[in-house]
């Protein structure tokens, strides 16, 4: 993984809101093929991380360049990089005036300008894939969040990004409809898309991690593969963290 | 049974003369509405800037509007301006300005609350797939809010429709002021006329008003899906 090529990186980036510091000289490299996983408290500013990365929140201090050019404030720059870096939000945010298959095109039709019929092909390939051809005509409120979630992956992935970011993307769903959006996830993975994600679902991060992350209070307080960081944590902080997922067994006396 | 009072409209050029009243306020309405739409939708947008000056006046504004009588402000303008600025404002251009002054200040309102109810993701979601807040704008945001503005800004204008009754108290001839005139004139031959008469009236209302209501529940039912 050392020799690949580096797409994002976030270099040095101080962001505060008011006088609150998220993040202090917060830097972050993310490499072609790599899946990395972002864990930690709620509140550390994991969700922070991804918004920049996709110039969605300005920064104070430090700049995030994409395979190598600067992501700065000015339009052009900014909304070229955003069509290589898909995002999916914690929440469902399709279109809802748009039917399924008109969210996965609009933004290759529009912002790509991309042939119609090449984009209509390859959105139903995609839905198919995910298991939704039969929904294309559906509008956003006749779906379920499970296949919300999945149409939004679509989505991104639409628009041919070198990156995928995932905030949380299951963390709103019920339980049973968990599984259905991780294993697309999963397969993308097996198909070594580049990601970064963030999620709550420890068994799911172990599965899927290259790298992962333990963020606490806004740095980076324990860094490594997912074997390492899951069955030999080293810091207190991130063992504590992970002891927070299991319960101990009731003893009745 | 009993003469309902129809049969003066039959009378040489009466229901003709009623048509073209009923005209007078549809086009007093429809020009105001047309004002109303154009401006209160900039102006509506304005106000969900997070300017304090723009909220200070648009709320001074809407609310002078809110707390006047339509007649006050009708006769503010036909007979208080004319006197004090000394020009010449027929008695229908009095009632498209003063319309029109109603309309945009709950066009305007309208517009901010159908705009503020658009939830901060939808821009969020649009623009991380790279789209430029023209695109996100004209593609996103403005379908979902036309959508939320439907229902009530008919509303808006049904009520506008009926409120320019009024305008006959400055002395513009419309629908109702045209009844009443035939009415008058039928006193002894028809006394019945009133009935009929006014009864017309509401029926030309009821027909004026009762597309535009049919038109917004058919776009309603339209886009119920989304
Ligand atoms: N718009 C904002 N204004 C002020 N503070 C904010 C804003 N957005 C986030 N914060 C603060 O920044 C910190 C980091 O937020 P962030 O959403 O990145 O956390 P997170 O790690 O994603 O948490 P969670 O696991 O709950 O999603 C939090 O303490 C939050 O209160
Ligand atoms: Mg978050």
């Amino acid at each position: 993984m050392s020799k690949k090529e580096e797409i994002v990186r976030v270099d040095h980036i101080t962001k505060r809101y008011e006088e609150n510091a998220i993040l202090e000289d917060f830097s972050l490299s993310v490499y072609e093929g790599e899946v990395v996983v972002i864990v930690g408290p709620s509140g550390c500013g994991k969700s922070t991380i991804l918004r920049i990365m996709n110039g969605l929140e300005p920064v104070q201090k430090g700049e995030v360049t994409y395979r190598g050019e600067k992501v700065d404030g000015k339009l052009g720059s900014i909304t070229r990089i955003r069509e290589k870096v898909g995002m999916v939000f914690q929440s469902y945010e399709l279109f809802p005036h748009k039917t399924i298959l008109q969210n996965v095109m609009l933004a290759p039709v529009l912002v790509q300008k991309r042939d119609k019929k090449e984009v209509k092909e390859e959105a139903l390939q995609l839905l198919s894939r995910v298991g939704l051809s039969e929904k294309k005509d559906n509008y956003p409120r006749q779906l379920s969040g499970g296949q919300k979630q999945r149409v939004a992956i679509v989505r991104a992935l639409c628009m041919h990004p070198e990156v995928l970011l995932f905030d949380e993307v299951t963390a709103a769903l019920d339980p049973e409809m968990v599984r259905e959006v991780l294993e697309v996830i999963l397969s993308l993975a097996k198909e070594g898309k580049t990601m970064v994600i963030v999620t709550h679902e420890m068994a799911f991060a172990e599965a899927i991690a290259d790298r992962v992350i333990f963020l606490d209070a806004g740095h980076i307080e324990e860094e490594g593969t997912a074997e390492e960081f899951f069955r030999h944590p080293k810091s207190e902080r991130a063992k504590q963290f992970l002891n927070s997922f299991t319960y101990d067994k009731v003893v009745h006396e | 049974m009993q003469n309902l009072g129809i049969d003066v409209l039959f009378k040489g050029t009466n229901m003709l003369r009623l048509l073209g009243g009923l005209w007078v306020s549809l086009r007093i309405s429809l020009i105001a509405v047309g004002f109303s739409i154009a401006l209160g939708i900039p102006l509506g947008m304005l106000m969900t800037k997070d300017s304090k000056i723009v909220k200070a006046i648009a709320r001074l504004y809407l609310e002078i509007v809110r707390v006047m009588p339509q007649m006050v402000l009708l006769f503010i303008v036909f007979f208080g301006t004319t006197r004090i600025f000394g020009w010449n404002l027929n008695a229908e251009l009095a009632s498209v300005i003063v319309f029109s002054f109603w309309g945009c200040a709950e066009m305007s309102d309208l517009v901010r609350g159908a705009f503020i109810s658009i939830p901060k993701h939808q821009y969020e979601s649009a623009r991380a797939l790279g789209m430029n807040s023209f695109t996100v704008f004209f593609f996103v945001i403005l379908p979902q809010t036309l959508r939320r503005l439907l229902p009530t800004s008919i509303n808006l204008v049904t009520r506008m429709i009926k409120t320019t009754s009024l305008v006959m108290m400055i002395g513009v001839v419309e629908v109702l002021k045209v009844g009443q005139q035939i009415i008058e004139a039928n006193r002894n031959s028809s006394p019945n006329a009133a009935f009929g008469v006014y009864g017309t009236v509401l029926l030309l209302y009821f027909i004026g008003c009762w597309p535009i209501s049919m038109l917004s529940k058919y776009l309603e039912k339209k886009w119920s899906n989304s």
